[in-house]
């Protein structure tokens, strides 16, 4: 009985030494094998299946780097990567048109929390809903965009239907909620602007383009920031629309690499995992100088905390 | 304030902008606007082409109510419901304690840890798809709802540990160092005073991991397919097949397809907006 206790309370004292260096092993223990399983080990394997030949089901056959060979002669290659350089640069005009319309109803005025959250609408919404919705919005026969177009005498035309404009169509569906996304951000973001500051920029004759430029935009740097990386991670995470609206069409016009990658490996243009998995490689290349920017901005910050 | 509160500026700016305000929300939501009357027209409406015409008659009713009874919505919305609420629960429920972890201790891995979550939740799906449908195959879990609840789990697990951490991080550490004074148990301060502190974080997470969730349609259609599991994004693309050309059940079906995440939000508007914009300002 004493000797039990004993042994409990060296038990006890071995634990009470060692919590405050185990605990934290202890709670991330079921997060980190988690995520390790299925978000960390596979981007490695997906590395590794770039070098294989694979359909899935079979044997998967070693063939070194001819997949990247195969990828640099790829003409559907480099219109999904020009199409992926389209997106990055006309996404980011969600972040001006955001700042714009915050800037729009960053007022008091009875009801504007409704008229926020209503502009604020579109995001909330499935990306494969407003594929639907801009689908309609340029159709050739019914579509509104043709009817206002020839209310100011333009012809119409087939957005969807037109290489040269499909992309950007697609673009202008997804900057819809992108839009709302950077408005919010935004919004919160001129809450917390110093008053005072805009008194004395008043008071020394600041006001409209200059106030905002040189005195709220730079208060403004923790949203733009956020918007940043928001925008550019959905510019390149871009898939939904693609597949409502287009499904890559006409003639693989509107691919971008996350499309292709997925048509390679998945859709009934045939099964090639290995082809597949180093079109996602190159993506995730791209993405990793931005996913490193980030970290390193953010490493910046902690240190100076 | 800016811009100038609209108080005090002048009596023609006044007036203009409360005009301006209803016609540029129309604008924006034109769109919708227009699946909203689509979706309330009678058949013959579309066959006449009167598209954006007034109705000529209300047919709400009976479409909707085709939706629900004559395709395999009501299915879809159930499998939706039974992928968002788990993956909420179990991705609040890893994040809560992953951000304990890294937000109250000092050791020399944990700002790895972090960026690891960090970086894992911005990584372009496709590196993941090739090789997570493959593991899903081989536990026998594909085309189940089980399997794409544990992989959103995992992936969600990235967000909510960067969001977790930093709102752990701001709590005041004066009230966890009393409490090891006192000798509490870490587990105990974990469990009795972070816990309680953490309710509004917890309810901003789960509105967004709802919304991500619910609106999820690459996963939905790597991992599962057909009725039994597949949630309403990825139902809607074959409703719209059974349907082709009916526009006024098309539009009818997404409707009801977004509607849902739509109600959370107006519902708990403050914790979703809170949960967006976190990091925004300093």
């Amino acid at each position: 009985m004493a000797q039990a206790s004993v042994a409990a309370s060296r038990q006890n004292s071995w634990w009470h030494r060692n919590q405050q260096r185990l605990t934290p092993w202890l709670f991330l223990a079921p997060g980190i094998l988690f995520f390790l399983f299925y978000v960390i080990f596979p981007i490695f394997q997906s590395f590794n299946l770039s070098l294989y030949e694979w359909d899935g089901l079979g044997q998967a056959e070693f063939v070194g780097t001819y997949n990247y060979e195969e990828l640099y002669w790829d003409e559907a290659f480099y219109t999904s990567l020009k199409n992926n350089v389209i997106w990055l640069v006309l996404y980011l005009a969600a972040i001006p048109a955001g700042l714009f319309i915050a800037l729009f109803l960053n007022q008091t005025v009875t009801g504007i929390r409704l008229y926020k959250s209503l502009f604020f609408f579109p995001f909330v919404i499935s990306q494969v809903v407003v594929g639907l919705v801009f689908t309609w919005f340029y159709d050739p026969t019914f579509g509104i965009l043709n009817v206002l177009l020839g209310a100011v005498g333009l012809p119409p035309m087939n957005v969807l239907g037109d290489e040269n404009w499909v992309t950007v169509g697609i673009i202008v569906a997804g900057l819809w909620p992108q839009t709302a996304y950077c408005m919010i951000l935004y919004l919160t973001g001129l809450n917390a602007v110093d008053p005072e500051q805009i008194e004395a920029g008043r008071l020394d004759g600041a006001k409209g383009w200059r106030m905002l430029w040189y005195i709220i935009v730079p208060q403004l740097r923790p949203a733009t920031f956020i918007a940043f990386v928001v925008t550019i991670i959905g510019a390149l995470r871009s898939f939904d629309l693609i597949s409502v609206m287009t499904n890559g069409g006409p003639f693989g016009a509107s691919r971008v690499l996350s499309f292709y990658m997925f048509e390679v490996a998945l859709s009934e243009y045939g099964f090639r995992m290995g082809y597949g998995a180093a079109i996602a490689v190159v993506l995730f290349m791209i993405m990793l100088a931005f996913i490193a920017y980030f970290l390193w901005s953010m490493y910046k910050e902690e240190r100076a905390r | 304030m800016f811009p100038t509160p609209i108080e005090r500026t002048s009596r023609t700016w006044r007036i203009s902008y409360q005009t301006l305000l209803p016609l540029a929300l129309i604008l924006w939501l034109l769109p919708l606007i227009a699946v909203a009357i689509f979706s309330v027209k009678p058949d013959s409406d579309f066959a006449n082409a009167n598209y954006w015409g007034w109705p000529s008659s209300f047919e709400g009713f009976t479409n909707y109510a085709l939706v629900f009874t004559g395709s395999d919505m009501p299915q879809y919305l159930l499998n939706s419901f039974k992928i968002t609420i788990p993956t909420v629960i179990g991705a609040v429920t890893l994040s809560c304690m992953t951000g304990f972890a890294l937000g109250v201790y000092k050791f020399k891995a944990n700002i790895w840890i972090f960026f690891m979550f960090v970086a894992g939740n911005f990584v372009p799906f496709q590196i993941l798809m090739v090789p997570v449908r493959d593991l899903t195959l081989q536990m026998g879990l594909y085309n189940t709802i089980t399997g794409l609840v544990l992989f959103h789990i995992a992936f969600q697990t990235g967000f909510c540990t960067l969001f977790m951490r930093n709102f752990i991080r701001a709590l005041p550490f004066e009230l966890i160092e009393a409490a090891r004074v006192e000798g509490v148990a870490e587990w105990r301060i974990f469990w009795y005073v972070v816990l309680p502190l953490m309710k509004p974080a917890i309810a901003a997470l789960s509105v967004l991991i709802f919304t991500f969730i619910w609106n999820d349609y690459f996963w939905a259609i790597v991992l599962t397919q057909g009725v039994e599991s597949q949630p309403v994004t990825a139902g809607i693309t074959s409703f719209n097949s059974q349907y082709r050309a009916a526009y006024h059940l098309m539009s009818a079906g997404s409707i009801v397809a977004a509607l849902p995440p739509v109600a959370m939000f107006f519902l708990m508007q403050r914790h979703f907006i809170a949960g967006l914009t976190l990091g925004a300002v300093k």
